[in-house]
């Protein structure tokens, strides 16, 4: 019995495997699949009309909303011509459905630009394994996801100066969702590498090594115990690592990598690594620059770029109370408009940010401070309006 | 339940009539708890402990240790054992015979680092060592020393580690070409067994609170099974506090206030890097205990750190990780008085900083730096 079940999964594992890295998913996931496909239009245009960005906006769950807010408070106090869709997606709070996820997928793939906040899962799982925040991310193929470590300056943290970028491929590894209860008692989670997905994320930390002038890529892997999985991965970074004879590259051991994290930070440059040491690794360096508040992220596919914060959190505890600390997602705000080629507007408000933090006078409690969000984000608009002279 | 009541009254009996002091309970309950009590080697007050000095600086720290306990005047006799891995009948490796006769015979150990040679065909030792004796947890105490400063202060949690299965079960294979798959093992038994390890060691440790480390959000059914034993075994230990949290708020947490933890309990992989992220907290693997608890009372104190060839025999070791996991030792075997004042001794050297090895800032020898704590072990009498 169990050599039968064991096959069988094995070929629907294949087959499975196959579709999640072949161009056959992406063509099923842009059919229109809401009861009202025949009433749909064809696929609009890219929207660039009146030179206004259209972006699509999910606040998430937790402090989301609030931190949206914060974003459009800004955007609007310093004439950002960008435009926000909003969709209210949430797993836990039933304001979830496939007509809702296809909505946000159709809205993102007309924009190509997203923001968003955290869309938490809850621990109990009603059928489907993978969470509303996995499958989209799937199904966008939203594969590297790159977090930007900087110390803030004029707050000082017990390591300062730091500058990391921590690359972590964001759709396979552990976080497949292949979860199976072979015998009571006994419980099987799959762990997928394949060399496709990392070669491709190999590639993308040194394409963006080259891009931004950095020196050194590190590769953080187990081999040493996964030698199977994790040395897949390995293998592949070496492999593209040869074409970029001028960048260094070097491969660590997560649990050594911790540890030199938290001991002596300064000799790593850019980290790329698998789903989960991705997760640890992001939220030790948020720590260590001052915390989930502080740190943006983004996510990008070949295609579409989501922009998020970095150490990703709903922040249940904060919600109501107008606590939390919006900087994280100003800044990945920031990074948008980057991306979008308003470069005046990005550095606007990077600036106005950073400016606030220096002074130091208005802070947030998780950076020792007393104020509200709402403080922060008035301050941050006072800030704007003394524009940098080009 | 009702073996947990009767258990209990009668070890109040037994602490009424004077037969136990309070300290020893953990070992009495130890002893207990087990199926088939094996009797320690304890003759005339003197146990009995398996050393295995290891390789590489191995041979120089278990020697710098053994002497700081004569020094102490500590009732341990040692029986040093070599485990270099043989192939029994049936084409097995395994460890010699008369190493694990005697670890089974004394039931605590003492070893020191040991070398994994590559492509040596067995697997490494440690993993044989595990399987021998079926080590399940895994236990780092991360206490901050006070004379080697890092820039985290007041440190001090346990971490306890599921070590048997989890990500490190050694299941891969190549499913097609160019894709491998990793097999993570929970099992309802092995995570039951380390819960209840972790409440237990709470409790005979005097520590206020046990926090679940898991990631049940994505891995719904694996991380989910181990946080219900986990919640399981907190409701039969209502005097100890129980929380749970994600590995990644645990990690954000850790490098911005790590006072804020007690003892934390995971599974394998998360176990390994937050263990190692606490070593790195307090300053390094070269000033970090370790002990392994397995079935059967059997345990062995270990230092984690590597065998370190460049320095062999160059009398520059610092025996100080190998030392301080005897200290546990001897408080898993209820000689706290001992424990303390060989703890105290080798704090009060490194805050001294008069005499220190090169690793924690100094220039002296491992063997002046082993005299200095002798001398105050001595003086503290």
């Amino acid at each position: 019995m169990s050599a039968t079940m064991a096959a069988a999964l094995r070929g629907s594992l294949v087959t499975l495997v196959k579709g999640l890295g072949g161009p056959r998913w992406q063509q099923l996931a842009s059919r229109p699949l809401s009861v009202s496909a025949g009433l749909c239009a064809p696929e609009a245009p890219p929207a660039r009309a009146d030179a206004t960005f259209k972006v699509t906006m999910v606040p998430g769950d937790g402090v989301g909303p609030e931190l949206m807010t914060a974003v459009k408070d800004v955007f609007k106090a310093g004439d950002v011509p960008v435009e926000f869709e909003e969709f209210h997606l949430s797993e836990v709070q039933n304001m979830a459905s496939e007509e809702k996820l296809e909505q946000v997928l159709t809205s993102m793939k007309n924009n190509r630009v997203a923001i968003k906040g955290k869309i938490h899962t809850p621990m109990e799982f009603k059928g489907e394994l993978a969470s509303y925040e996995m499958r989209l991310r799937r199904k966008l193929d939203l594969f590297a996801n790159v977090v930007h470590v900087n110390s803030l300056p004029g707050y000082n943290t017990r390591h300062n100066n730091l500058d990391l970028v921590i690359i972590r491929e964001q759709t396979e590894g552990e976080y497949s969702s292949l979860e199976h209860e072979s015998v009571s008692g006994v419980i099987e989670c799959l762990k997928i590498i394949t060399r496709e997905k990392s070669r491709r994320i190999a590639k993308f930390a040194f394409d963006y090594a080259t891009k931004k002038g950095r020196n050194k890529v590190t590769a953080v892997h187990k081999a040493n115990i996964m030698k199977l999985g994790d040395g897949l991965f390995l293998q592949s970074c070496a492999e593209v690592a040869e074409l970029y004879p001028k960048i260094k590259y070097e491969n660590i051991i997560i649990d050594n990598c911790c540890m030199q994290l938290v001991q002596n930070p300064y000799q790593f440059d850019v980290l790329v690594m698998p789903n989960l040491y991705g997760n640890i690794i992001d939220n030790l360096a948020a720590g260590l620059v001052g915390g989930a508040g502080v740190v943006p992220g983004e996510s990008y596919s070949a295609e579409y770029a989501v922009f998020e914060t970095g150490a990703r959190h709903p922040f249940a505890q904060a919600v109501g109370r107008n606590i939390a600390n919006p900087t994280a997602m100003l800044l990945s705000a920031a990074n948008m408009l980057r991306h979008l080629n308003l470069e005046y507007h990005s550095n606007m408000v990077s600036d106005a940010v950073k400016r606030v933090i220096k002074q130091g006078k208005v802070r947030t409690r998780d950076l020792g401070g007393y104020c509200t969000t709402g403080d922060f984000v008035r301050a941050v608009v006072d800030n704007l309006r003394h524009r940098p002279v080009y | 339940m009702a073996g947990n009541a009767w258990r209990s009254a009668m070890l109040n009996l037994l602490r009424k009539w004077g037969l136990i002091k309070a300290q020893e309970v953990s070992r009495v309950v130890g002893a207990i708890r087990t199926e088939a009590p094996q009797p320690r080697t304890y003759v005339r007050g003197i146990h009995t402990v398996t050393l295995i000095p290891g390789d590489g600086i191995g041979p120089e720290i278990s020697t710098a240790v053994m002497k700081i306990f004569e020094a102490a005047k500590a009732p341990i006799q040692w029986e040093e054992r070599n485990v270099t891995a043989i192939k029994g009948p049936g084409g097995k490796w395994m460890i010699p015979p008369d190493a694990k006769e005697s670890m089974d015979r004394n039931k605590i150990g003492l070893k020191g680092p040991l070398k994994t040679p590559i492509a040596a065909g067995h697997p490494s030792m440690n993993l044989l060592l595990r399987k021998t004796f079926d080590l399940y947890a895994n236990v780092r105490p991360c206490v901050s020393i006070e004379g080697y400063k890092t820039p985290y202060t007041d440190v001090n949690l346990v971490t306890i580690r599921e070590n048997t299965e989890g990500e490190y079960s050694g299941i891969e294979h190549v499913i097609v070409d160019g894709v491998v798959q990793s097999i993570k093992l929970i099992t309802e038994e092995a995570s039951r067994r380390i819960a209840e390890y972790a409440f237990e060691y709470a409790r005979n440790n005097q520590r206020a609170s046990v926090t679940a480390v898991h990631k049940a959000n994505i891995m719904r059914m694996s991380d989910g099974l181990f946080l219900r034993k986990c919640r399981e075994a907190a409701e039969k230990y209502k005097d100890v506090k129980f929380t749970e949290m994600y590995l990644d708020t645990v990690c954000l947490n850790m490098v911005q206030d790590p006072t804020q933890f007690d003892v934390l309990v995971m599974p394998n992989l998360y176990g390994d890097i937050l263990s190692d992220l606490c070593a790195g907290l307090i300053g390094g693997l070269g000033v970090t205990p370790s002990g392994n608890i397995g079935t059967n009372g059997v345990a062995i104190f270990e230092s984690v750190h590597g065998t370190a060839p460049d320095i062999a025999g160059k009398d520059m070791a610092n025996p100080t990780a190998l030392l301080l996991s005897a200290v546990m030792m001897l408080r898993h075997m209820g000689l706290h008085d001992y424990g303390r004042r060989i703890e105290a001794a080798c704090f009060d050297t490194i805050r001294d900083k008069k005499v220190l090895t090169k690793d924690l800032g100094g220039n002296s020898k491992c063997s002046e730096f082993t005299a200095a704590i002798c001398e105050r072990v001595q003086n503290m009498d």
